[in-house]
């Protein structure tokens, strides 16, 4: 994890949505406050939106499907959004994708803001749609998201298994951005979390200075496409 | 890796015949294809050569904000291969198409598709030359002329492709499971634009390094 000292934090409510221009030379550190935390995220490249997350570019040049520490987000464009530094889970979900409103309808029942309040059901595709709304996007730049905290398991068949108890009170992941990468998150539950509670969980945010990639990064080094990846972000800013 | 092996396959064939085909197009290696398809048509793609992919987007043909979505589409059903019965889910949640045959077992959503940037962090910087899908899909949504741009190009399916994922969370790319004339045959739910790159990649083995033509077809509903 970097130690230098946290410039801004700030939680994220259960079921909540937050967006931010996280800049090149900074790092967001996400905390499971209470463990079981999921936080559905998608990026795109601030200055030019239509470079985004690319998730299978992401999974094929690093032969993964999963994210942790070593390991970097690539945009449609070859280049790295931003790079997983640290990370005390060891697996975050990059093929569940999101819920929508009648997953939620249908898991959770139905219940509105005029009953509940701020407590009422948020779905995920609502609350992308809501957040990339505020910086002039819409339905177009909906594409595949990650998921921090969460695991889901593929077996030999293909049948995917949501993974209980992936993340713990405390757990927390750091991104460090790339580029000026805005990053748009909710913390609404995985589609596919068995809990048939509705029931999210907050999580912490924690933006810090970070010493750019040096020649030895870890995840530069982890794999040579990487280091071609990170040969390709670097040209994009001369 | 010449493994021809998977596990669940479901292999399902098609009573309908080539003959009556309202529609038949050969797609040459390397070429895009786009092309309306009404509600209750069937659509079939034939892997003419064997083992080559087939890069393929949906659109909801009167909303193209509304549009194939790979990771809505495993998560409904459960799974990550697609094969007969599989509902291909729109962004918006609707039913696109139903695979309602399928001689080749099962079918990728995880690889999308190649692209001049991808090829150049996979395999090499001076690869960026090199023909790739999301170039043919640009020209395709260009030509189209329905203002369609970069941000319609979203997540696809690469028919007759075979790219695992283990249980431990590494994805693999292997030689494919398609052998010539296998087909998938969709049954579209609802009006849809199909858009397809018949891949040109000559770095790994997902057209077995050989490019070669597919074929699609379209049959009208049955009348009733």
């Amino acid at each position: 994890m970097s130690e230098t000292p946290i410039l801004w934090d700030e939680t994220i409510q259960p079921g909540a949505t937050w967006s931010h221009v996280l800049k090149r030379g900074t790092a967001l550190r996400v905390v499971d406050v209470e463990g079981g935390a999921n936080v559905g995220a998608i990026f795109y490249n601030f200055e030019c939106p239509v470079e985004r997350f690319n998730m299978p570019d992401t999974l094929k040049a690093q032969h993964i499907a999963r994210l942790t520490t070593g390991f970097v987000l690539y945009s449609d464009m070859g280049r790295i959004l931003c790079s997983v530094t640290a990370d005390t889970v060891g697996w975050h979900d990059p093929l569940g994708g999101t819920s929508n409103k009648e997953l939620v309808e249908k898991k959770y029942g139905v219940s509105t803001y005029q009953e509940s309040r701020n407590e009422c059901h948020k779905n995920g595709r609502d609350s992308f749609l809501i957040e990339l709304g505020k910086w002039g996007l819409g339905p177009r730049d909906l594409v595949a998201n990650v998921n921090l905290f969460s695991r889901v398991s593929v077996a030999d068949d293909g049948g995917m298994r949501f993974v209980p108890g992936n993340s713990k009170a405390g757990d927390s992941v750091e991104l460090r951005a790339e580029m000026n990468v805005l990053a748009i998150l909710n913390t609404c539950q995985h589609p596919l979390d068995p809990n048939p509670k509705y029931q999210p969980k907050p999580v912490q945010v924690e933006i810090r200075r970070v010493a750019a990639p040096g020649v030895d990064d870890p995840c530069r080094l982890s794999r040579p496409e990487n280091g071609r990846g990170f040969t390709l972000t670097e040209r994009y800013f001369l | 890796m010449s493994t021809k092996e998977v596990t669940a396959v479901n292999l399902v064939e098609s009573g309908l015949d080539p003959v009556k085909a309202v529609y038949r197009k050969v797609i040459p290696a390397g070429d895009p294809w786009i092309h309306e398809i009404k509600r209750g048509q069937y659509f079939r793609i034939v892997d003419l050569h064997g083992n080559q992919a087939v890069d393929t987007l949906f659109y909801n043909a009167h909303d193209y904000s509304d549009r194939y979505s790979a990771q809505d589409t495993i998560q409904r059903q459960g799974n990550i291969y697609l094969t007969t019965g599989t509902q291909l889910v729109s962004t918006g949640g609707a039913v696109l198409l139903t695979i309602v045959a399928d001689t080749c077992g099962r079918h990728d959503t995880l690889g999308g598709a190649c692209a001049n940037e991808s090829n150049m962090v996979r395999y090499s910087i001076e690869k960026r030359h090199m023909h790739a899908c999301r170039s043919s899909f640009l020209k395709a949504v260009t030509e189209w002329d329905h203002g369609m741009s970069k941000r319609d190009i979203t997540s696809n399916i690469n028919f007759f492709m075979n790219v695992p994922v283990t249980p431990e969370g590494k994805l693999t790319f292997e030689d494919g499971i398609s052998d010539p004339g296998k087909y998938v045959e969709m049954r579209a739910e609802m009006d849809v634009l199909a858009l397809i790159s018949n891949c040109p990649q000559l770095n790994n083995p997902c057209n077995a390094y050989n490019p070669t033509p597919v074929e699609v077809l379209i049959w009208d509903a049955p009348q009733s």
